[in-house]
């Protein structure tokens, strides 16, 4: 049997025909549409290395079917920057060290860009650091991450007072 | 993971036939499912796919106070609903200090309840479990026991419910609304989980196509709001299931507890009610002795079911702590390590 999905992946509608409903999020978007940003870390939802957006919501694409969201808006790494411009949190990132061995970093990445759109961390540490719990770090970077996610959501925070001046 | 038929329900009618089918399951965010089916716990026939049906995704303010909840709402939406955090604190700090952003975001309302144990024996195929295979023992007795019940389990099955969320509903008189192949009925939550008793396979009272379409607060459960804690001590900060876990709210009047509520989770297959506690708590006056009269009276049935004595001391600390705090009044604002007995930067130094 074969599964028919349609998925807007970083901005471009994507129709996607799967022969077998076990294939994963992440699955599909390293294996089958060639985005490996995405890291398979644990594939088992405790590392967060998987961590892509849907709907403009962080989720583990390793613990979500892809049949099962025929229709959904996704974005991952790939389509965070513009062109050769990065994203804030990308630039952040690079700025404060916030990895070493680089494995983790698209998650931890599209993990702080949805923790700065939820709002609930503001630019408190102890809530940077709690809601960016999901994503492990072997190589321990977590001092830099904090830093790159409080100062990616201060610049963001500023871009978007001087937007609305 | 085994190959499966995979159907998407157009409505809650055609779901319970398709999943009153032997083998078949429901398939919500699937955080849990595809977790135990990867690990091959779970050998699932057919996904009956529910993602899709609609309405199921509203948190409605029902007219007499009471709150109905969509089994579909995400357990982020839940806790970050403004209007529902401010009725139901405890509620939405169960819901924050559970799992990590990235799966509150996916996870649904009722696929938290229906939550399978995290008992390391149950999640490897090579131990005996009579949850999986009844009958076939259990390898976590004399194993390594240090997270295991010690209220309600039985020589058959020692493992605890890891579900946080429960834990408040679960003292607030939540109500399951089911959809089944013989219409709708309701069911209390304190009565949706069952005791292992000599079955362990059999976790709930649902029957096969049993679809939770809806869980019910009533209006008695908002006027606790000002004096709800829960508390959760885990091996690490953030993102772990609980060691022990308490829930406590008081309603006070003119210096006395008028009514209390509490509730445990990490120490049974379900998440316990403490009822005795509660009934010793009223009347009384919110004091330190007070509450350890309650610790007392809600551990007084406990056991230790392995190497983990240590569990029933901790729940009784846990329980004066958690009152105490209840008792000082919700915070403003949702603490930064939401259920933490901890805070500040100290802990990261």
């Amino acid at each position: 049997m074969t599964f028919r999905l349609t998925l807007t992946v970083n901005g471009e509608p994507r129709a996607i025909e799967l022969d077998d409903p076990r294939v994963t999020l992440l699955d599909l978007l390293r294996e089958r549409l060639g985005l490996t940003g995405s890291k398979k870390g644990c594939d088992r939802g405790q590392c967060g290395a998987c961590t892509v957006l849907v709907a403009g919501r962080r989720v583990n694409s390793c613990l979500a079917l892809a049949v099962s969201l025929d229709g959904a808006d996704i974005l991952t790494i790939e389509g965070l920057a513009r062109g050769d411009a990065l994203h804030p949190v990308q630039s952040a990132f690079i700025e404060h060290d916030g990895f070493q061995c680089g494995f983790c970093t698209p998650g931890q990445i599209m993990s702080a860009v949805g923790l700065i759109r939820e709002g609930q961390a503001g630019d408190d540490p102890e809530r940077i650091r709690e809601g960016m719990s999901g994503n492990l770090c072997r190589c321990g970077a977590y001092i830099g991450i904090t830093q790159a996610v409080l100062d990616a959501q201060a610049r963001m925070a500023g871009a978007t007072q001087g937007d609305a001046a | 993971m085994n190959r499966f038929d995979y159907v998407r329900a157009g409505s809650v009618a055609e779901a319970v036939a398709a999943a009153a089918e032997p083998g078949a399951v429901y398939l919500a965010a699937g955080t849990n499912l595809l977790d135990l089916m990867k690990g091959s716990i779970a050998r699932p026939g057919r996904l009956v796919d529910v993602t899709h049906l609609p309405g199921l995704d509203r948190i409605e303010h029902l007219p007499g106070g009471g709150v109905r909840i969509g089994a579909l709402v995400r357990n982020s939406d839940l806790a970050y609903d403004p209007d529902f955090a401010k009725s139901h604190p405890a509620v939405a700090e169960a819901l924050l200090s559970g799992a990590s952003a990235q799966l509150r975001n996916a996870a649904t309302v009722a696929g938290n309840l229906l939550q399978r144990t995290r008992c390391p024996y149950f999640y490897d195929p090579a131990s005996a479990c009579n949850k999986r295979d009844p009958g076939a023992g259990c390898d976590a007795r004399g194993g390594e026991t240090r997270l295991h019940a010690v209220l309600g389990w039985s020589e058959h099955c020692i493992a605890t419910h890891p579900s946080d969320f429960c834990v408040p509903l679960v003292s607030l008189d939540a109500v399951v609304e089911v959809e089944g192949t013989s219409g709708a009925r309701e069911v209390p939550l304190d009565a949706l989980h069952r005791l292992p008793e000599d079955r362990p396979d059999r976790e709930t009272v649902l029957e096969p196509g049993d679809l939770i379409v809806a869980l019910r607060l009533p209006a008695e459960a908002a006027g606790f709001a000002g004096h709800s804690r829960y508390l959760k001590v885990r091996d690490r900060t953030s993102y772990a299931f609980a060691v022990v876990s308490a829930s406590a709210s008081l309603r006070l009047e003119g210096g006395r507890i008028g009514e209390a509520r509490l509730a445990l989770g990490g120490v049974a297959l379900k998440p316990w009610r403490a009822r005795a506690a509660e009934a010793a708590l009223t009347g009384a006056e919110p004091t330190e002795r007070s509450f350890a009269r309650a610790a007392e009276a809600a551990l007084a049935e406990a056991r230790p079911s392995g190497d983990n004595a240590y569990k029933i001391e901790l729940a009784r600390r846990l329980i004066v702590r958690t009152l105490t705090l209840a008792a000082d009044g919700t915070p403003e604002r949702m603490p930064a390590l939401p259920a933490s007995a901890f805070s500040g930067d100290a802990l990261h130094a």
